[in-house]
């Protein structure tokens, strides 16, 4: 066991665990932020998408001891009351049939956007490769665009 | 059944309840089960609305959300004859209370299906006493009054009363012996687009899930199970276990071959679980996949002891000289659930009572069977259910709650059990593998003449549905069903049976047709004509003809079929009937530049009754289509000596963006009859679809799952 000092969602938070931890279980059973879920723990699946320093990566895969100074986000922080352009689409398009996935794949398109705020179908293909098995990527493909026409990511 | 007038057998009690407000529960005949009941016979209540003297609406939605979308679908079906706005009704999971509800099961595509009429009926009730209320409080003709927007209005005058006002003299009112249904062409809600109730909720990451559920002490879970089909518990050694930081007991329950390790956070306990030493010891056969697909072929040589249909005479028509004979085996592999949301259940089992929380689809079910592991009478459990990440059949089964009421019983503590993905893998009940032989014949006529289907499954269930089409249509027709025993677990899986045949009979026709050069849809046609005006055999079950060829009609309409002239497209046609309701799929592959294929863009249309909610219709349909695909391309599981060959998503493969159709059409057959089912029909024409495309462009045909042409 070991003390940790994580930036999560803007907040400096302390956290005993062990250094092999990987951030997803952080995240839900010490810190109880529970919308980052859990589907495969092998980086195959995305459920368990935060952004790192702004980039989407799979909080399986990411030991607590290599976090240091960088800073976490997950859907809980996106946005206080789901005002994130992304979030926003997700509901005009009405994307969620389980909505178990939903918080990976939205963490996802919206780092995306932030890097490329007009992507092509192409971009989109390539960008997002997370697993829904209800079988929204029509969705998911209709809301990333409505989100970029409509001004995209700018946080 | 009358669309418009509800007589008193579907008889609503109604009580008074704390606070003056009337409680009405609904006693009625499903639309899904047509048993013959005896006069007088009082049907158990399956729901119940509420609303309080502040106006509160209250439905108890007694399905549980599994992403079919019941949640969002029924407070419409209930705010349209009540006169509210559908998202003023609070809707709320009804507990476990099979006395007060009824069936809860969700399966079948039955959520939405059986409960349009009880849930009209009810708020229609309600909607009526809310206007006798209020005539009497006026003195004024029920005639004169009518209700909008949650109040009662007197029309000359123009007085308003609200609901809430006059919940309480509601309450004391007798139940009118029937009251008439809106018509359905003053409609305001059903019908509509609206969007999934728990939207804002999901996009925000609320604890809506069982795998979310955190209570006062509790501890968390994994288990140690048994690695292959065969095998059992024989012993285990914890002293490694017991050294990893964060572990608090491990507990065995050897009536269930598990040992569970319990920790404070779902890491340490995963970590207490991989240093368990374990033995395992062989109990009975350890199957492999080649073993069972070898048991097939040699099934396959006999006919059944029964046939499951037998139309005129199929040895004569299959030996007649004159005759064109053609011949096809198709196969469908052993696939897993995979739900997103590993299985999960919280349980606290603690003086003789047991308190359950998680994901299933049998709340009774699995509080029966949770009774009799623990030994506790099923009236000292309450079971909760949350939102689903999934169903698609896997949680018809009750192992997950079993398991974790007898984990949290030996260890004396309330505990969530959570599977890893490897757990899930292997502890599925699997959509069983299957093989289908068949053996047609065409007569110098150029007409199809003999149908013979010799189908095989692994376990249970059954290879194909005799009456399906086109049974009816063809004078010689013969359907063999076989079943091989196994130790492997076998269930439902998202349109069970539809979602092999469907495959291995849409393809064949497709054969077929090109053997008798006649456009596959065409051939299709001239068959439904056959069914209808000279029909074969028995005539009442299987399917419909008209309701089949509307779906037809429409899908070539929209889709422009066999009129397309996008260089480098490629259309293949399937359609299917299961659950009530009839699918037609034409799915575009486009060859790329690279010489694959990729699924471009897929048109469906479906015939389902009357559509309840447009948005939350359209999405079960192109999800049903996606998820078709992604299993037709890339899943499947294989057995070796019982053990489960895929052990986690880098093996079990599933579609990503850029294999999804850029584009899903769907489109529904209007229709005044109710709701039929839409969670799963969607599926089962999607693989034969592609099949049949990547014919139309490569002239390959592809016999078997999971197709592997992408990567040719
Ligand atoms: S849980 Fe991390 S990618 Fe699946
Ligand atoms: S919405 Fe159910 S897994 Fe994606």
């Amino acid at each position: 066991m070991a003390t940790y000092k994580i930036s999560v969602n803007n907040k400096l938070l302390t956290v005993d665990a062990d250094p092999d931890t990987p951030m997803l279980w952080v995240l839900r059973d010490h810190l109880n932020l529970v919308g980052t879920k859990f589907g495969c723990g092998i980086a195959q699946c995305g459920a368990c998408t935060v952004h790192f320093n702004g980039f989407a990566v799979r909080s399986c895969q990411l030991p607590v001891s290599e976090v240091k100074d960088s800073k976490i986000v997950t859907i809980e922080g996106l946005s206080a009351e789901g005002t994130h352009p992304v979030q926003q689409a997700w509901s005009e398009v009405d994307v969620p049939q389980c909505g178990y996935c939903q918080s990976g794949q939205i963490m996802a398109a919206a780092a995306m956007l932030k890097h490329n705020p007009h992507p092509t179908d192409e971009d989109i293909d390539l960008s997002i490769s997370n697993i829904c098995r209800c079988g929204t990527h029509y969705r998911i493909r209709k809301a990333i665009h409505l989100a970029a026409s409509k001004g995209g990511v700018t946080k | 059944m009358s669309d418009q007038t509800v007589s008193r057998r579907h008889f609503l009690k109604v009580s008074s309840i704390a606070g003056g407000g009337i409680m009405f529960g609904f006693h009625l005949l499903t639309d899904a089960s047509p048993v013959k009941h005896a006069a007088g016979t009082i049907f158990s209540p399956n729901a119940y609305v509420s609303i309080d003297s502040n106006g509160l609406i209250t439905l108890m939605s007694p399905n549980p959300e599994i992403g079919q979308g019941v949640k969002t679908a029924l407070p419409m079906i209930l705010a349209e004859e009540l006169e509210v706005q559908w998202d003023k009704v609070v809707v709320e999971m009804a507990p476990l209370d099979q006395s007060k509800y009824g069936s809860q099961t969700t399966g079948g595509s039955g959520a939405v299906r059986s409960r349009f009429t009880p849930i009209r009926n009810a708020g229609a009730t309600a909607r009526q006493m809310m206007i006798t209320a209020a005539a009497q409080q006026w003195g004024a003709n029920e005639g004169d009054c009518y209700a909008e927007n949650a109040f009662v209005i007197h029309k000359p005058s123009g007085k308003k009363l609200a609901y809430g006002d006059l919940a309480a003299k509601a309450a004391l009112l007798p139940v009118p012996a029937s009251v008439k249904l809106k018509d359905p062409k003053d409609f305001k809600i059903i019908g509509t687009r609206v969007h999934n109730i728990d939207n804002h909720k999901i996009i925000t990451g609320k604890p809506l899930f069982g795998i979310d559920t955190r209570r006062e002490g509790m501890l968390f879970a994994i288990v140690a199970r048994p690695p292959a089909f065969g095998k059992s518990l024989k012993s285990f050694d914890d002293t490694e276990t017991r050294k990893v930081a964060g572990v608090k007991n491990v507990v065995s329950v050897p009536s269930r071959n598990l040992v569970a390790v319990l920790a404070t956070s779902t890491w340490a306990a995963k970590k207490g679980r991989d240093v368990l030493k374990v033995v395992w010891e062989e109990t009975s056969k350890l199957e492999s996949t080649p073993d069972h697909d070898a048991s097939f072929t040699e099934l396959l040589n006999n006919y059944s002891e029964k046939p499951g249909r037998n139309d005129g005479d199929i040895d004569a028509a299959l030996n007649n000289k004159d005759y064109k004979i053609v011949e096809a085996v198709y196969e469908t592999p052993a696939l897993s659930h995979a739900n997103m949301e590993p299985l999960n259940f919280f349980a606290d089992v603690k003086d003789g009572k047991v308190d359950l929380y998680g994901p299933t689809q049998v709340p009774a079910r699995l509080r029966t069977e949770v009774a009799k592991a623990v030994g506790v009478p099923e009236t000292n459990i309450t079971l909760g259910m949350p939102r689903q990440g999934g169903g698609f059949g896997r949680k018809l089964q009750p192992d997950n709650g079993v398991e974790a009421a007898l984990i949290s019983q030996a260890a004396k503590v309330p505990i969530q059990m959570l599977w890893m993905r490897e757990d899930d893998m292997q502890g599925d009940f699997y959509r069983p593998p299957s093989m289908f032989k068949y053996k047609a014949a065409i007569s110098p006529a150029n007409e199809l003449v003999a149908w013979h289907l010799n189908a095989a499954v692994l376990s249970g269930g059954r290879a194909s549905n005799p009456d399906g089409f086109p049974a009816k249509a063809v004078a010689n027709y013969r359907a063999d069903n076989h079943s091989l025993k196994t130790n492997i677990q076998t269930g439902p899986w998202r349109a069970p049976t539809s979602n092999s045949v469907a495959f291995a009979d849409e393809c064949f026709l497709d054969e077929l047709a090109h053997q008798m050069k006649k456009d596959p849809v065409a051939l299709r046609l001239e068959l439904l004509e056959k069914a209808k005006n000279q029909p074969v055999g028995k005539t009442d079950g299987g399917y419909d003809v008209a309701k089949y060829k509307s779906v037809i009609d429409l899908v070539t309409q929209i889709s422009g079929w066999g009129k397309t002239k996008k260089p480098n497209v490629y259309q293949g046609f399937a359609a299917h009937f299961s659950f009530s309701t009839y699918a037609a799929h034409v799915a575009e592959i486009t060859k790329l530049k690279d010489g694959t294929f990729r699924v471009t863009k897929v048109y469906s249309a479906v015939n389902c009754g009357r559509v309840v909610n447009q948005s939350g219709a359209e999405t079960q349909v192109e999800g049903a289509i996606i998820d078709g695909l992604s299993h037709a391309l890339f899943s499947k599981v294989t057995f070796d000596k019982g053990a489960v060959e895929q052990t986690n998503f880098h093996t079990y493969k599933f579609l990503r963006m850029k294999d999804a159709p850029i584009e899903v059409i769907v489109k529904f057959v209007p229709s005044e009859d109710a709701p039929t089912g839409l969670g799963e029909p969607g599926l089962p024409p999607m693989a034969p679809a592609i099949g049949n495309a990547i014919f139309a462009a490569t002239g390959i045909r592809y016999r078997k799952l999971p197709f592997e042409f992408a990567k040719a």
